[in-house]
């Protein structure tokens, strides 16, 4: 039971991150119907950005993430800004592969400045963080990536249900026309999408970097987990994409904790090719009104 | 170009792609503070005439590639939605278009986009005293509502980014006719009370020219008719053809003017 409980906590955690960063994915989706395969590149670029703040600039760690943090959103709005603005009225096609050039750009750069070992952060969490009570043991990490989720999750949610902003965005997403006609910047939105979508991927990167270590092609395939999530969730659903999170986040920890750990990378995607046989649109896709 | 003229369109010619022509040669006036109609039938421009004011036609690929639109003076033919949009031109879309997953009131606030940071608070107490029947919907998403509350919150959400010019792409389109004339009185109050210069196109002709003090009749991308809206409405071949009456003055038997009712096209 308590094995159990630990699992679950674990699990948890890590689903918060993976639904965090498919939640960027989806909201570039929603916005631009762009499908970023770069989006675990991302990941990767913000747990290295991190760790060059770290040893080689030498900054205390909190002002490390937020400089990390800062540095992934101007880079989303890079990205749009130079990369796939040109691309307008271009078939989506060539911009989803423009999206897949991107990433192996991103991964050459960072193979060239830190090669393809696996590196790990100094240890910089308070032990208190940590939770141990009877056989239970929580590393602090988990329990900082569960802080840190839910905080992203109530700022975000925050911002999309009252801000003026968040509003224009989800407008965008809803009927892109109907904005462009009141005067919406789309263009803004759709560069406020990528600048939040890699601010959210770089935080999960650093996160899962705490965790399991930092080596450039580790990080990018945990990026691709957002396929699985996003699918899961609905392609076309914020909330979803934070449960279809929880789901692989828990999936993954309770077959590597009771089954083999060799086969925690595998049984999420069974586990996902099964849901998807039965409801082909993700559990949480958003019923289409059809009132009107 | 005075300065009781509002809007000036020039002979203008749009062309969709780059090979379809749609309109060939279109000139109108819109005087400030009025209601200018504009009738026609399916395909003959009316949209596209819209779409070229606002910028929307850009898009969907279309361009104005002669011809001038001054609006306030100013050339603004072929510019950017969110520049003329800024200028006070806003156009209410025809079919409605809400934000389905967006509440009634956040629909509103979409409005603002082109005023962003400035408190609409305000506003928002305007357009639900234009259209009461949508303040108790507000929370509720947009796409559960009916087709005349659906058309309160576009005009309303309009009104928000406090247009000069508003215009207005077949506002009755399959409205019950006690809504009709709701939404008809609306417009006519939004125009006398905010001074706000209306562009109306309409199927439903006879209410149009009741609430204008201009119209035009366009065919075929074409102007085939234009004048003091009270003229139209006795003009023998408008009422032939546009209002469904003889040219007696009489109203036809159903089966005559069930030809005129519309179907809806998608392009
Ligand atoms: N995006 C487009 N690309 C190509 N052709 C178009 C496009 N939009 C409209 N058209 C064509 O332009 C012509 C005029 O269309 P428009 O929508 O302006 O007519 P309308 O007068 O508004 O008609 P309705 O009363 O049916 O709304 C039609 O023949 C239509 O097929
Ligand atoms: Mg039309």
């Amino acid at each position: 039971m308590n094995f159990f409980l630990q699992l679950f906590i674990n699990g948890i955690s890590i689903g918060f991150l993976y639904g965090l960063s498919a939640m960027g994915f989806v909201m570039i989706f929603k916005s631009s119907s762009v499908l970023n395969f770069a989006h675990g590149e991302l990941l990767a670029l913000g747990a290295f950005f991190f760790l060059a703040m770290l040893t080689w600039v030498k900054l205390p760690v909190v002002v490390a993430f937020l400089a990390t943090l800062a540095a992934c959103f101007i880079l989303g709005f890079i990205i749009e800004r130079f990369f796939l603005r040109p691309l307008i009225g271009e078939p989506l096609i060539y911009v989803i592969m423009l999206t897949v050039g991107l990433a192996s750009m991103f991964k050459g750069i960072m193979l060239l400045f830190w090669g393809g070992n696996l590196q790990t952060y100094p240890d910089f969490l308070p032990a208190f963080l940590g939770i141990e009570w009877h056989v239970i043991n929580i590393p602090p990490v988990y329990t900082a990536a569960l802080i840190i989720g839910i905080m992203f999750l109530i700022l975000f949610g925050l911002f999309f249900k009252y801000s003026s902003q968040g509003i224009f965005m989800r407008s965008v997403a809803d009927n892109q026309k109907a904005a462009l006609s009141l005067g919406v910047h789309v263009q803004r939105v759709f560069a406020l999408s990528w600048a939040i979508a890699a601010l959210v991927a770089g935080m999960s990167g650093i996160v899962l970097g705490i965790i399991n270590g930092i080596n450039v092609h580790d990080l990018s395939a945990i990026g691709l987990k957002v396929f699985p999530v996003v699918i899961l969730g609905g392609l076309d659903s914020i909330g979803g994409a934070i449960i279809g999170g929880l789901i692989i986040g828990l999936l993954e920890t309770f077959t590597g904790g009771y089954i083999s750990p060799s086969l925690s990378d595998v049984v999420p995607y069974v586990i996902l090719v099964i849901i998807l046989m039965v409801k082909p649109y993700g559990l949480f896709g958003l019923a289409e009104i059809e009132r009107v | 170009m005075t300065d009781t003229t509002i809007l000036e369109i020039n002979n203008i010619s749009v062309v969709y792609s780059d090979v379809i022509q749609v309109l060939k040669g279109v000139s109108l006036v819109v005087k400030r503070k009025s209601i200018t109609s504009l009738i026609g039938s399916n395909g003959a421009g009316k949209t596209t005439t819209l779409k070229a004011i606002s910028g929307l036609l850009k898009p969907e690929n279309g361009r104005v590639t002669d011809g001038t639109i001054s609006y306030d003076g100013a050339a603004i033919q072929n510019h950017a939605p969110e520049v003329i949009t800024r200028k006070g031109i806003i156009q209410v879309l025809e079919g409605r278009q809400p934000f389905k997953y967006l509440t009634v009131e956040e629909n509103l606030i979409v409005g603002t986009a082109v005023r962003w940071r400035e408190p609409y608070k305000k506003d928002l107490e305007m357009v639900y005293n234009y259209f009461p029947a949508i303040v108790r919907r507000r929370k509720m998403l947009a796409g559960y509502c009916s087709g005349g509350e659906l058309q309160m919150i576009v005009m309303g959400r309009a009104l928000m980014a406090h247009p000069a010019l508003l215009l207005l792409d077949e506002p009755s389109l399959g409205l019950a006719p006690m809504v009709v004339r709701e939404i008809f009185e609306i417009i006519k109050k939004i125009n006398a009370e905010q001074g706000t210069s209306i562009v109306l196109v309409e199927q439903n002709a006879n209410m149009a020219l009741q609430i204008s003090d201009y119209g035009y009749v366009m065919e075929n991308g074409k102007v085939v008719m234009e004048g003091a809206a009270r003229n139209l409405v006795e003009n023998p071949d408008i009422k032939e053809f546009y209002l469904g009456m003889g040219a007696s003055g009489v109203l036809k038997s159903y089966d005559d003017v069930k030809s005129y009712r519309r179907r809806k096209r998608w392009l």
